[in-house]
């Protein structure tokens, strides 16, 4: 097994479960990661500026690991560029078709018991998991 | 406080739960998705402190009429579940596995400028565009008047012409 470190996963949990409360306390929006940067790529009026920051809070609070703590971006698995674009793609292109991604449908959907949301979750764990069984027992854990 | 410095904030507060839930690791994602290897449990440690929270949070907020900093609530209440969904979410579940990244801990990532995830989050975005590009075409063949050469605008304030709400 790999190192067990339940009481940290827990921790980045609940702050994940607090920012989602907050925004949504704040501004009345769901932290869907895949939704609020597809909102950004056909701009609607008065709707642009908290996905924007939302995003630049994300990424400074990157900015606040990458000088305090690099260790949390190793990456750890070897992919090829090819696999890496491929990867993006179906990330960029199917969140936006399932109407969202794990912060979306995982976390938000799941917390407000909406079954469209269960039924997104299961199905990319699923193809996660067998995409993930492939490469490391079919194809030696690199691609 | 207002609207914009909240979702900021959000935004910090986010990230820091991703990368110390670990989730910015794609290693960690592969392997708690790897249920016949040697599977990595902590991950679900963060969905479900993630989704404890939330869950009960929601509950409280929503009993209020409106949002601190804003008219309305904006929650996602379709209930149906059509082969976009599903298609969709299987599309995204390879991608996922192919990398270890999804959205928001690639995004989070981009702060450290290492090369794949630099790569993942362009091919992610240029994903996202040629969703919006073919969704356009769909909108337009399928409800378009005639006369009427380009879609209207989705508006918040209209809801009739409102996009499927993303969750």
């Amino acid at each position: 097994m790999e190192q067990f470190t339940p009481i940290a996963s827990l921790w980045g949990g609940i702050l994940i479960g607090l920012s989602a409360s907050f925004l949504l306390l704040s501004d009345g929006k769901i932290a869907g990661i895949s939704g609020i940067m597809g909102g950004l790529l056909r701009p609607v009026k008065n709707d642009t500026a908290w996905r924007i920051l939302f995003i630049l809070g994300l990424i400074t609070g990157g900015l606040l690991f990458q000088f305090l703590s690099p260790d949390v971006f190793t990456t750890g698995i070897s992919r090829s560029i090819g696999a890496l674009i491929l990867a993006g793609l179906l990330v960029g292109f199917g969140t936006r078709l399932g109407s969202g991604c794990t912060s979306g449908h995982g976390v938000c959907g799941i917390s407000r018991f909406s079954p469209p949301s269960l039924v997104s979750m299961v199905t990319f764990i699923v193809t996660g998991a067998t995409t993930v069984y492939i490469i490391n027992h079919l194809l030696g854990g690199a691609l | 406080m207002n609207s914009a410095l909240a979702a900021f904030a959000s935004g910090v507060i986010f990230a820091i739960g991703l990368a110390i839930g670990g989730m910015t690791q794609p290693a960690k994602v592969a392997g708690f998705l790897d249920f016949t290897g040697n599977w990595d449990p902590n991950l679900r440690f963060v969905m479900g402190g993630a989704v404890m929270t939330h869950a009960i949070l929601y509950r409280v907020i929503r009993q209020r009429p409106t949002p601190l900093f804003t008219a309305a609530f904006s929650v996602p209440t379709r209930k149906d579940i059509d082969a976009g969904l599903l298609g969709g979410a299987v599309l995204f579940g390879i991608g996922w596995g192919l990398s270890g990244f999804c959205p928001g801990p690639a995004i989070v990532s981009l702060a450290s400028g290492k090369m794949p995830v630099v790569i993942f989050v362009v091919a992610m975005i240029v994903g996202m565009y040629l969703y919006a590009l073919v969704n356009t075409f769909w909108t337009r063949s399928e409800t378009t008047p005639r006369n009427e050469p380009f879609p209207r605008l989705a508006s918040p304030s209209n809801p009739a012409l409102r996009e499927p709400q993303d969750t």
